[in-house]
């Protein structure tokens, strides 16, 4: 059974729906992310799992037990789960009566209010914070107090809405990595709205996407990244290569797909004649500059047409009958000497293109 | 000019010599004023949060009517407060009229609006998200109105020492219902106003140093206490 489980969970603002049918299951000790574009309901989602909201239709079931409309359930189970929002905000008081005042409403003793919130502090490194005004601390240090003032209540569901959305990168990767030692080592069940997807895939087991209100995919990262259900879910993750095409051969579940002029094999289980989308991720293209072996089933010879770098890589457009865009470092592309209007191989693997059946 | 040092001199021997009617007059204007205030802030606390948390029809109009009431003149609540308990009006039978008690019921419908509204735009400068942070982090709808309620303190006292302030300088209303009885009924303001009227200025010299030191001395807690926490 699902720690926490939604049923047709549908939500409105003023009569505009920003959450549709929504049916997902969190298991206890998961960590569950919620990836989407921005606005697309994500911390509406979170906000009625954590009661902050009455959801306009559909169940919500703690433990098996629909904690719906029940307000003494509600606050009771609120109890059992904290919620960092987005943009926490701190009280007006010292960063050690912040983390504490979620056990002072639980009326838990002063002697173990001082141990557990030590420990919180010491978990996000805040220790020497401890008699600061709150209201004094920098962004990355509120999200910081903001978590600690969850984890102290040792709740058995974290709600966490887009954890590092508002902080600086070195702030951010902070925050990462005090969440990612938390969700390795306390297995706390974490479900976390994000629409940064890397972040959902470095620290989530499972994820589900949600797009325009909808979840569009629940899935095992590697499966949303690699195999996503449908475009808009392969658009958001980053799928770049979507190509038109139409299965022509069949044998066992090898296809060949036409692509304009070309042909690319993949691996499939549609059907000759079915018109498909082939998607292939930037990541899995590989560049050589002659047509060696290479156990790759799809090589096309193309002229680069754009270089732009991206942090430490860049990305490389080629057209070879149709564009295909990849991923190298700088260091291979000065080995391959790459450049505009340049002639190179691009090779991918049969099981590297990933097919979704189009609508025509 | 001669005159008004004198009296200035001798003013501050009553204040030094701890003259028994001043300190009578002070003691019982501070009694009054507090009292009001007290129970001006137990009714405008929870009431203010109660139209702040709540979302109902009419609740700008409300606030609007809360804000006209801020100036209202205190002669015209003296003249509400009077009818209602002079010896023919509806609480006559109380037989409250010129009392002590009267008085604190009047200046607490004087400062009301004043409180309220105080109290009302003081929860709403408390940032929307502090009530769900708290409520998301585990407390109860009591829990959570009470932080914020902390929040607010600073824009709270305020409120507080405005209500408070009005009350201990009002004259009018103090003079129409409390009557000025020298020893039961008499403040400082009422005071002050009849000796100024009869020309004994040295009363009403010592009484305003007093009520001016007080304002002051108020104040000067006031601030101290809001930059403990900046």
């Amino acid at each position: 059974m699902a720690l926490l489980e939604t049923v047709s969970l549908g939500h409105k603002y003023d009569g505009c729906p920003v959450l549709k049918d929504a049916n997902l299951g969190v298991n206890r000790g998961e960590a569950f992310g919620l990836i989407g574009p921005t606005g697309a309901g994500k911390t509406t989602l979170l906000r009625l799992l954590d009661f902050l909201e009455v959801p306009t239709s559909g169940k919500i079931y703690f433990e098996g037990v629909d904690v719906t409309l029940s307000g003494k359930h509600r606050l009771e189970t609120r109890r059992r789960m904290a919620f960092v929002q987005q943009k926490p905000i701190v009280f007006t008081m010292s960063v050690y009566d912040n983390v504490a005042c979620g056990l002072r409403w639980r009326r838990e003793a002063h002697d173990i209010i001082r141990k557990k919130v030590d420990n919180a502090l010491e978990l996000v490194n805040l220790a020497e914070y401890k008699n600061r005004n709150a209201k004094t601390l920098s962004g990355g240090e509120t999200q910081r107090v903001a978590i600690a003032r969850a984890l102290v209540t040792q709740p058995e569901v974290l709600f966490l809405d887009e954890p590092t959305a508002n902080l600086d990168p070195v702030s951010a990767s902070q925050v990462e990595k005090v969440l990612s030692n938390i969700i390795q080592e306390q297995r706390v069940t974490v479900i976390m709205a994000t629409h940064d997807m890397s972040q959902g895939q470095r620290l989530a087991d499972k994820i589900g996407v949600l797009i325009g209100g909808e979840i569009l995919q629940i899935g095992s990262p590697n499966e949303i990244f690699c195999a996503p259900k449908n475009m808009e879910v392969a658009e958001f993750v980053g799928v770049e290569n979507i190509l038109n095409g139409v299965i022509v051969e069949k044998d066992d579940n090898l296809v060949t797909i036409q692509v304009n002029d070309s042909t690319i094999q993949a691996v499939s289980d549609c059907e000759i004649g079915e018109a498909v989308y082939a998607l292939i991720r930037p990541e899995d293209i590989t560049f050589t500059l002659a047509k060696g072996r290479t156990s790759a089933r799809n090589t096309f010879q193309g002229k680069v047409t754009r270089m732009t770098p991206v942090g430490p890589l860049l990305r490389i457009e080629v057209d070879c009958g149709f564009n295909l865009l990849g991923v190298v470092t700088k260091m291979s592309a000065e080995e391959l000497d790459l450049d505009i209007g340049k002639k190179v191989y691009a090779s991918f693997k049969a099981t590297a293109v990933h097919t979704i059946k189009r609508w025509t | 000019m001669a005159e008004i040092w004198q009296g200035f001199l001798k003013a501050i021997q009553l204040i030094v010599t701890l003259d028994p009617e001043v300190l009578e007059i002070t003691g019982r204007t501070l009694a009054i004023s507090i009292s009001s205030t007290i129970i001006a802030a137990l009714m405008c606390l929870p009431l203010g949060s109660l139209i702040h948390f709540n979302n109902f029809r009419g609740k700008r109009t409300l606030i609007n009517l809360i804000q006209t009431f801020y100036s209202v003149p205190t002669v015209a609540v003296g003249l509400i407060v009077f009818l209602l308990f002079s010896r023919s009006g509806p609480l006559g039978f109380l037989e409250l009229l010129f009392t002590p008690q009267v008085m604190i019921i009047g200046q607490v419908i004087l400062i009301s609006p004043i409180m309220l509204g105080l109290v009302i735009a003081a929860l709403s400068g408390v940032d929307k998200a502090a009530h769900e942070t708290a409520v998301a982090i585990g407390a109860s709808q009591f829990q959570a109105t009470t932080i914020v309620i902390r929040e607010a303190r600073y824009a709270i006292y305020s409120a507080l020492i405005m209500g408070f302030g009005r009350a201990i300088s009002e004259v009018g209303l103090a003079l129409m219902v409390g009557g000025n009885i020298r020893g039961y009924t008499r403040v400082m303001t009422t005071a002050i106003s009849l000796e100024t009227s009869k020309g004994d200025i040295v009363l009403s010299i010592a009484l305003g140093i007093i009520l001016i030191s007080l304002a002051l001395i108020i104040n000067f807690a006031f601030s101290r206490l809001q930059q403990r926490w900046k």
